[in-house]
């Protein structure tokens, strides 16, 4: 089991839309649900939800009385027990009858569209004084690169509290993959409601979070086999803490002393030999000079983030020794029917003791 | 069922059986083949429901891991593609078979040959896709099979692509079929405004996939190529655009929805006026509403593509046609509760199966509002909220619509009653079972679960996990529901109450001959002077709507002489569909593989096997000649032989 992050958000928010199930379920929930499209945290779920409840409670209503209809003529005009088996009156049909449920379900449609089509332009214009991220959706994690501080993160990202962040959005970078990449959508519930990653274009979406906090979320157009290990982090700061982020991930990684266990790691992820990809040939560790990431997740301050593996595993020395040692016992991917995901590298009881030392320094 | 050889004799070359194996495999009445694709659509539902029930078990609890991801994301493609392609799809089909030459006065469909084609097109395609599991597994990209993903060898998506196609070739010959059959061989007054409502739906449904499964052939072509042959026609990196590839899916696609549920609409439409005992409330615009939602059903395909890349005009441009289809579906569903006010209701199973379509699919049509809330949409977009919503109108709609049927007419097939106590079980578990799946699927979706994940993950456990459990709890009670269903039909197929010609007082055409129906359908081809033409020939009512029985035999248009003596000419059976149809599979396989052998062997099985069905003899004793008699009768039957 993974551990749950403790839920920062303690509001309850009491959940109006009834399921429209046969006992119309009204139920609430509490504010642990972290992936909870009816628990808005800033502007941009907030929009989605101001439609959802009041078209819930349209909804509702409608569906009341199409249903009452139907139990009173079930229970008004049944076949009595004494029936003399006559035939009852033939109605044909009423054209003002007709006309009134027509123009009625008409109206209340064209009242509910109004919002609508504003809502769309609300939720999608450019905001001011945006902070932009782009996100790169990979089979299967997401990678994160901020052009203003040139940082590179990958699963979980860090943005200002109360700042509207636009994510310019593809899939796969073909400059440096051979992965052409499929489409991905990202979606962190409370923040925003979901957008499509498409390979060769670029989308957008704007998120906002009005309080501090941890927003969950995952990728929600199917990718393909790991798909459901495909999860988002988004780790809101206020402003002095958000720097704090900056400041440390814009610093190169530390080099490790000669001689210790962990610049024995640092020398295996450079070259392994006997003929294995070194991990340096698709992860970076960023030391000096400009930043190039590779095919997977850069490195360069792994132990910043609390989970790996598209967020799926919490990031323990145990967990870390187990992905090196075998990846798709953690997470199945297609390394060795298509190149995609992580290989397995055959690492002896001993590179795996000096590469998760080294995995472990980089903070 | 008839069970008499027939006496002609026959050039060598054409079957003369009627009976037996050979009479099955070789019929060309569409009687029988209606009854082919019921027992065929049995066997994928089975197959279907299997796959969905490891779906549930595996999202039962968090973190359970029944199957693997790569098996998993093989049942929910296969589940899709059976539950549409394999199931909804064919069964309207089996109805269509069975009743438009009855309800419209006909002795067969006007293509009766290709009709055989289209069964076993549709049969082989169906084990075609099947077919996969045992040949480096099944498709396992979505029932959408969105590219780039699905041409990644991987995926699997080539026997989806192939598969499909095949299936596709035989809908559309089965639309052309049918199309032309209503057309052109309706009984001699049967206009356009007396023809029942399931004719109408059926017209409506069969044109709609005449101009629908065009644009997913192309779409399946160029993704098959895509993925077996190296072309670029949804690449990214070489110019491709994978947008395209959702657009024409869509385009087909939605109107596919459509294609689903309206055979099941004109079924419930038959179905409640015989039980509140009144005329359909508004016929007209049921009619036109059909006909409205056939037309409006090509305008809304890029709602299910809100969250993809597509700009803020054109999510405008489609939520408001999303909206407007809204209309016309209500019209329907008022008609309908407004047929049974005023009446005088019969509570048996097919009518209890129709009031439940009424009431689930008025459900699935408000959550299907609630997409066309563009920004509401982009919550709910690929959660379980979508998966409660289609199958409210699939399987609370379409399926509720088309079980209704099997009950009413069950009777006019086997001449027998299905059990009304084991139906009423059937009825109330459905129902109970099916909400209790379906509907906490719409909370599971709104706190954050979505689609096609092989993993409910723990930490999204502890909000959903107990609708997954509801869920999972209501698909052993859809399981239990289910063999009632198959142990009912089996038992009143065996041993069923006879049901005589006319078990529920009905109102068209169909009924009017014996039941079981007989094999030439009509002893005489009957003249139409009404719309419910059956019942204007047992009750006639006043100009205030009250009922005047009219005593047997004095119908003014119901002269039996002057039908007397019709000439009855019936297709002859033909070895040749079924023939042809077996060069899809070679064909396929060289289509999946790459393998160019196989493609020419199997091109040229069709074209041998086209040729075998043109030159192929009649059998003796009929001729081409129009008789002068059938002339009399709308020249009908003549134009049903070949």
């Amino acid at each position: 089991m993974r551990e749950h992050p403790p839920a920062r958000r303690s509001r309850r928010t009491p959940l109006i839309v009834g399921a429209l199930g046969s006992a119309a379920l009204v139920l609430a929930a509490c504010g642990d649900a972290e992936q909870n499209a009816l628990d808005p945290a800033g502007p941009f779920s907030q929009a989605p939800q101001d439609l959802i409840i009041p078209v819930a409670w349209i909804a509702l209503a409608v569906f009341i009385f199409v249903q009452g209809l139907i139990i009173f003529s079930v229970i008004r005009f049944r076949t009595r027990k004494d029936d003399d088996g006559s035939l009852p009156k033939q109605i044909h049909g009423n054209t003002r009858a007709e006309i009134v449920w027509t123009v009625i379900p008409a109206v209340i449609l064209a009242a509910i569209a109004v919002p609508t089509v504003q809502g769309i332009f609300e939720v999608t214009g450019e905001p001011d004084d945006a902070l932009t991220i782009e996100v790169i959706g990979h089979r299967w994690w997401f990678e994160y690169y901020y052009p203003d501080y040139d940082i590179y993160t990958a699963n979980e990202f860090a943005i200002p509290v109360g700042r509207p962040v636009r994510l310019e959005m593809t899939a796969a970078d073909l400059q440096r993959s051979p992965d052409l990449g499929v489409i991905h959508s990202f979606w962190v519930p409370r923040l925003a409601g979901k957008q499509d990653l498409v390979p060769g274009q670029t989308t957008f979406l704007n998120v906002q979070a009005d309080e501090p906090g941890r927003y969950l979320g995952q990728c929600a157009e199917y990718c393909g086999l790991s798909h459901a290990n495909m999860r988002i982090r988004v780790e809101a700061y206020e402003d002095a803490e958000f720097e704090e982020w900056v400041d440390a991930q814009s610093t190169p990684a530390a080099v490790p002393a000669d001689g210790t266990l962990e610049a024995q790691g640092r020398a295996l992820f450079e070259e392994l030999g006997d003929g294995r990809l070194a991990c340096a040939s698709c992860h970076q560790v960023w030391e000096e000079g400009s930043r190039s990431p590779g095919q997977g997740p850069d490195l360069t301050h792994l132990m910043s983030r609390e989970e790996f593996a598209g967020a799926i595993h919490d990031m323990t020395e145990e967990n870390l020794r187990q992905w090196l040692a075998d990846p798709n016992s953690m997470k199945p991917m297609q390394y060795e029917v298509n190149g995609i995901g992580m290989p397995n590298l055959d690492l002896s009881e001993d590179e795996l003791d000096a590469l998760v030392a080294y995995m472990l320094s980089l903070e | 069922m008839s069970s008499t050889t027939t006496e002609r004799t026959g050039y060598a070359g054409r079957p003369r059986q009627r009976d037996g194996f050979v009479g099955w495999i070789t019929t060309t009445d569409h009687k029988k083949i209606g009854i082919m694709y019921f027992v065929t659509v049995l066997v994928f539902f089975a197959l279907g429901g299997i796959e969905s029930g490891f779906i549930r078990w595996q999202l039962g609890q968090a973190e359970q891991s029944v199957l693997t991801e790569e098996v998993y994301n093989q049942f929910f493609t296969m589940h899709g593609i059976t539950m549409v392609f394999l199931v909804v799809m064919p069964l309207s089909a089996a109805f269509f078979n069975y009743l438009i030459p009855l309800m419209i006065g006909a002795r067969d469909v006007a293509f009766p040959r290709l009709n055989a084609f289209s069964y076993w097109g549709y049969l082989f395609g169906g084990l075609f896709l099947y077919s996969s599991f045992a040949l480096g597994g099944a498709p396992n990209g979505s029932w959408v099979g969105y590219a780039p993903l699905s041409t990644d060898a991987v995926s699997n998506m080539a026997f989806y692509a192939v598969g499909i196609n095949i299936l596709g070739v035989s809908s559309l010959a089965a639309a052309i079929n049918f199309i032309v059959t209503i057309l052109n061989m309706r009984a001699p007054g049967m206009t356009f405004m007396r023809m029942p409502v399931f004719v109408w739906m059926a017209l409506v449904t069969n044109f709609l996939l005449l101009f629908a499964l065009p644009i997913i052939a192309v779409a399946l072509f160029m993704l098959n190529f895509d993925a077996v042959f190296d072309t670029q026609f949804f690449e990214p990196a070489t110019g491709g655009d994978p947008i395209l590839y959702q657009h024409l899916f869509w385009l087909f696609g939605h109107p596919e929805v459509y294609i689903m549920i309206l055979p099941a609409m004109g079924i419930i439409s038959e179905i409640l006026p015989v039980n509140s005992r009144k005329p359909l409330f508004g016929y007209a615009a049921v009619v036109f509403a059909g006909a409205a939602i056939g037309f409006i059903g090509f305008g809304v395909w890029a709602h299910h593509m809100f969250t993809s890349a597509i700009g803020p005009v054109a999510r405008s441009a489609f939520a408001l046609s999303t909206m407007f289809i809204a209309v016309p579906t209500g019209i329907k569903i008022f008609n309908w509760v407004f047929t049974m006010w005023g009446g005088k209701l019969r509570f048996n199973t097919p009518m209890l199966f129709s009031i439940g379509f009424v009431s689930m699919f008025t459900i699935g049509g408000l959550s299907g509002v609630t997409h066309a809330v563009v920004p509401h949409n982009a919550q709910q977009h690929d959660t379980y909220y979508v998966v409660a919503h289609f199958h409210y109108v699939l399987f609370g709609g379409a399926l509720f619509g088309l079980i209704a049927g099997i009950y009413f007419w069950f009777p006019k097939v086997t001449g027998k009653l299905m059990d009304e106590k084991l139906g009423k079980l059937h009825f109330w578990t459905w129902l109970l079972g099916f909400n209790l799946t379906f509907g906490p699927m719409h909370m599971s979706g709104l706190l954050g679960q979505p689609r096609r994940t092989a993993v409910l993950p723990g930490e999204l456990g502890s909000t959903v996990e107990l609708y997954n459990l509801i869920s999972s709890l209501g698909y052993l009670v859809l399981f239990g529901s289910a063999l009632v269903f198959l142990y009912n039909l089996i038992r009143s197929l065996k041993r069923g109450e006879a049901s005589g010609d006319d078990p529920w007082d009905a109102r068209t055409l169909e009924w009017i001959t014996p039941s079981p129906t007989p094999y030439e359908n009509f002893h005489t081809i009957p003249t139409v002077t009404h719309r419910d033409e059956f019942w204007h020939r047992k009750y006639a009512e006043d100009d205030a709507g009250r009922v005047v029985p009219v005593p047997a035999g004095a119908s003014e248009d119901h002269d039996p002489a002057a039908e007397h003596d019709e000439h009855i000419h019936m297709p002859d059976p033909s070895y040749w569909p079924l023939v042809q149809t077996l060069g899809f599979l070679p064909f396929g396989y060289g289509l999946v593989f790459g393998n160019f052998w196989l493609i020419g062997l199997g091109l040229l099985w069709l074209v041998v096997g086209m040729y075998g069905w043109i030159i192929e003899p009649l059998a003796e004793g009929d001729d081409d000649e129009p008789d002068e008699h059938t002339s009399t009768s709308g020249a009908t039957a003549a134009a049903s032989a070949h």
